[in-house]
């Protein structure tokens, strides 16, 4: 049995040693190192490129990749818990809603994104209905902003909120509602005091599913955002190409990487019973 | 209270995730080239089916999915019962992570990769380091979609198999590989809709022969309001939710 198996794991072996940990560990080695004259990467090694990571002028952009990436993070927790818990007690409709949930989500994200710009734009849908129906004089300003990348997180990762937390509110004692209810406990007092307590494990899943791809997010605020709001990885972007300062896009992409795995360690570590 | 109100909510929820697709569809076919409705037009499409870079990018988007999937289809299959028969915490590890890692990172890294290959080996950017990096993307997905697939199958007729004579390879061969068909089909499918759809990693490792489709759509949506623009995405998006729906079929079948 031994040597089929290793077998057929030899070509995802190969797959992810030359094109994942490979890559990686370059990219740890990159970020020791210095930019050279024409881009490029040159020795000497140093750790200068991670003490930049707290240069003023990039802490803004990572302070800022944080709140907005928490506020989406707020966003998607508080949308989704109703429809999740919608979604559990909907008997055999089950599996059409949570379908209707993941179907937007699979389909082009670039589209996605590109349908909120539609929207958003000064000559966009909301813009021009509001100028025929004589609510505003002037086009408002609502794409290139904080708030339309905000808008756009929340609506390309509202999925992974509902689904732990769907599948947590599942697995909830219904007769823990009644209870509460036979008790004197009105709908939303059971809701406040019994079911909430009950889903923080589907909370935290939601939370760090939801917060990691708006963190690394790329495409969102380069689009939505429009350069005027920049994010950790429009910086990573921009230093392997137009800066070409790949040494410090490393140790930033490092960074980034470093959190990723710090938020996914301390979930599996609480709650990995629970969620494998 | 409650009764009425959530499943109002449910429903505006519903809409703030359709809507704003199902509107772009719908002025796709609008003859002004404004955001306002002047009348049923194929106009964009025709424009859009006319347009012989288009139809370039698309054909590369085709290819690439294709051979990416085809390749990335086999070897997560592979990998899948390998790893069903004993897990290696290290390579499912290193797959769920290649799955939440951004992007963006995995995009740089792979474009540092390849320019260290053509330091040394002259490897230039081009169709095969795209359809090398799309197999390196979804072969977590395909390892999923089958493992789940797997975790229903019962070790026991594997193992009836091997008792009654059957060499390990005609146990997987005529046993299992059977029965897994409906979920390779799904994970082939999916990882058919995550290579065409791919533009962050795309756009970093292509080189100057393999403009794709998504590549020509974030250049044309950059450039300002175009109606073919919404055209083209009527058509992906219309594509990729069959091969979707298609796929979901697939996993429950």
């Amino acid at each position: 049995m031994k040597r089929l198996r290793a077998l057929f794991l030899l070509p995802a072996w190969a797959f992810t040693l030359l094109l994942f940990l490979g890559p990686m560990l370059i990219i740890v080695a990159y970020s020791f190192q210095s930019k050279g004259i024409y881009g490029g990467v040159v020795e000497p090694w140093t750790l200068e490129n991670y003490t930049r990571l707290f240069d003023p002028l990039y802490g803004v952009i990572l302070l800022r990749s944080f709140v907005m990436a928490g506020a989406a993070t707020a966003g998607c927790i508080v949308l989704a818990f109703p429809l999740a818990l919608y979604i559990a007690r909907s008997g055999t409709r089950k599996s059409l809603l949570l379908n209707l949930v993941m179907l937007p989500f699979w389909t082009s994200f670039l589209v996605r994104t590109y349908a909120w710009m539609f929207l958003l734009r000064d000559t966009g849908l909301l813009n021009s209905a509001l100028l025929a129906l004589g609510l505003i004089a002037e086009p408002l300003p609502l794409l290139y902003n904080d708030w339309a990348v905000i808008v756009g997180l929340i609506y390309g990762y509202l999925p992974f909120a509902v689904l732990p937390l769907y599948s947590n509110l599942e697995r909830l004692d219904k007769s823990l509602f009644e209870a509460a209810a036979d008790l004197g406990a009105k709908p939303w007092e059971a809701i406040l005091h019994v079911i909430l307590p009950l889903t923080a494990p589907g909370m935290r899943a939601a939370g760090v599913l939801v917060f990691i791809p708006c963190l690394g997010a790329y495409l969102t605020p380069d689009l939505l955002g429009g350069g005027k709001s920049m994010m950790i990885g429009n910086l990573v972007q921009n230093q392997f190409t137009s800066a070409r300062d790949w040494p410090f896009g490393s140790a930033l992409s490092l960074a980034l990487m470093a959190i990723v795995m710090l938020l996914l360690w301390a979930l599996l570590r609480r709650d990995g019973e629970e969620l494998l | 209270m409650k009764g009425r109100l959530l499943p109002l909510y449910v429903v505006a929820l519903y809409a703030f995730l359709h809507l704003p697709l199902l509107i772009l569809c719908a002025f796709s076919f609008n003859s002004s080239r404004f955001t306002v409705w002047e009348g049923f037009s194929l106009v964009w499409y025709r424009m859009m089916w006319n347009d012989g870079a288009l139809a370039e990018a698309t054909w590369n988007s085709l290819l690439i999915a294709a051979v990416s999937t085809v390749l990335s289809t086999i070897v997560g299959t592979l990998c899948a019962y390998g790893l069903w028969k004993k897990n290696s915490k290290l390579l499912s590890g290193s797959l769920y992570l290649s799955l939440v890692t951004p992007e963006i990172i995995t995009g740089i890294a792979l474009l540092a990769t390849f320019q260290w290959a053509f330091r040394y080996l002259q490897i230039q950017l081009g169709m095969h380091t795209v359809i090398l990096a799309h197999v390196a993307f979804s072969i977590a997905y395909v390892v999923l979609v089958v493992m789940a697939r797997l975790r229903t199958a019962d070790p026991a007729l594997e193992e009836a198999a091997l008792d009654l004579g059957a060499t390990e390879w005609q146990a997987f061969r005529l046993v299992t590989l059977p029965m897994l068909k409906p979920g390779i089909a799904a994970a082939a499918l999916l990882a058919f809709t995550v290579s065409f759809d791919d533009y962050v990693i795309t756009s970093l490792v292509a080189g100057v022969d393999s403009e794709t489709l998504p590549m020509m759509l974030y250049a044309m949506a950059r450039r300002g309001a175009n109606p073919v623009v919404s055209a083209i995405s009527t058509v992906i998006f219309v594509g990729l939710g069959m091969l979707i729906v298609a796929s979901e079929r697939l996993q429950k079948a």
